[in-house]
């Protein structure tokens, strides 16, 4: 396709605090219906959106983390994680969703779709970005 | 009588537990709420800050809104105590005023 472009979604907020995360989602989802090339960044108190073992009963909130895991059906699978925001809240990449995709290249086989990244790298992916969208 | 400071932003974006901690007196008690949870875990830049004021105040911290968050009470600094609704009811029943840190 001649006019794809490379989106960046850049993620920074925490996942319940404010309506950010959410609204994020659902245009990455949204956005995923154009074919495009889609890239989501987690960066700062973004990446606890990807914590694992979410549960809003007790608050009366939705829990929408279950629907980063449907990210890999739309072939949004380029998932960017700063390391030093996860090293700075005692994080590591094992207390995140496990967010896989089907490589269609590869005999459908299932492929993590996180990486974890550097701040130097994440600069650089938001500097090659066409466009960048803040959340 | 003693002051309930309640935080709800988390202590990596904003400084508002900073500043609770810096005003709250001796004897006084700091409640963690909604965002405010993750200045209650363990391992993070921040863990100290409550550490160190441990010997003067009390900490809480809302365990349906770790709960949400999927941080687990192990991940919870020792010494903070985790309530639920009704032990945040007690809280500010027990403290003569409440000061909320927005």
């Amino acid at each position: 396709m001649a006019d794809v472009k490379n989106f960046l979604y850049v993620n920074r907020r925490t996942p319940y605090g404010t309506i950010y995360a959410l609204e994020s989602l659902e245009v990455v989802l949204i956005g995923a219906a154009f074919e495009q090339d889609v890239s989501l960044a987690f960066l700062d108190d973004g990446v606890f959106q990807l914590a694992k073992g979410q549960e809003t009963k007790d608050i009366g909130m939705k829990n929408f983390s279950p629907t980063y895991k449907a990210l890999g059906d739309y072939d949004v699978n380029k998932i960017y994680v700063e390391k030093e925001s996860l090293e700075a809240r005692g994080l590591t990449v094992d207390d995140l969703l496990p967010l896989t995709y089907e490589d269609a290249d590869d005999d459908y086989a299932e492929k993590n779709s996180i990486k974890v990244v550097t701040a130097a790298e994440l600069a650089k992916l938001m500097d090659q970005a066409d466009v960048v969208l803040s959340f | 009588m003693t002051m309930l400071h309640t935080v709800n932003k988390s202590p990596l974006d904003r400084n508002a537990l900073e500043s609770a901690i810096t005003h709250a007196t001796k004897g006084s008690a700091v409640l963690m709420i909604e965002d405010g949870i993750y200045g209650a875990m363990k391992g993070t830049v921040k863990s100290a800050m409550v550490s160190n004021a441990m010997k003067d105040v009390s900490f809480y911290v809302m365990g349906p809104d770790l709960k949400a968050r999927g941080i687990d009470a192990s991940r919870v600094i020792d010494g903070v105590k985790i309530v639920d609704y009704s032990g945040f009811v007690d809280l500010v029943a027990e403290h003569a005023n409440t000061q909320s840190w927005l």
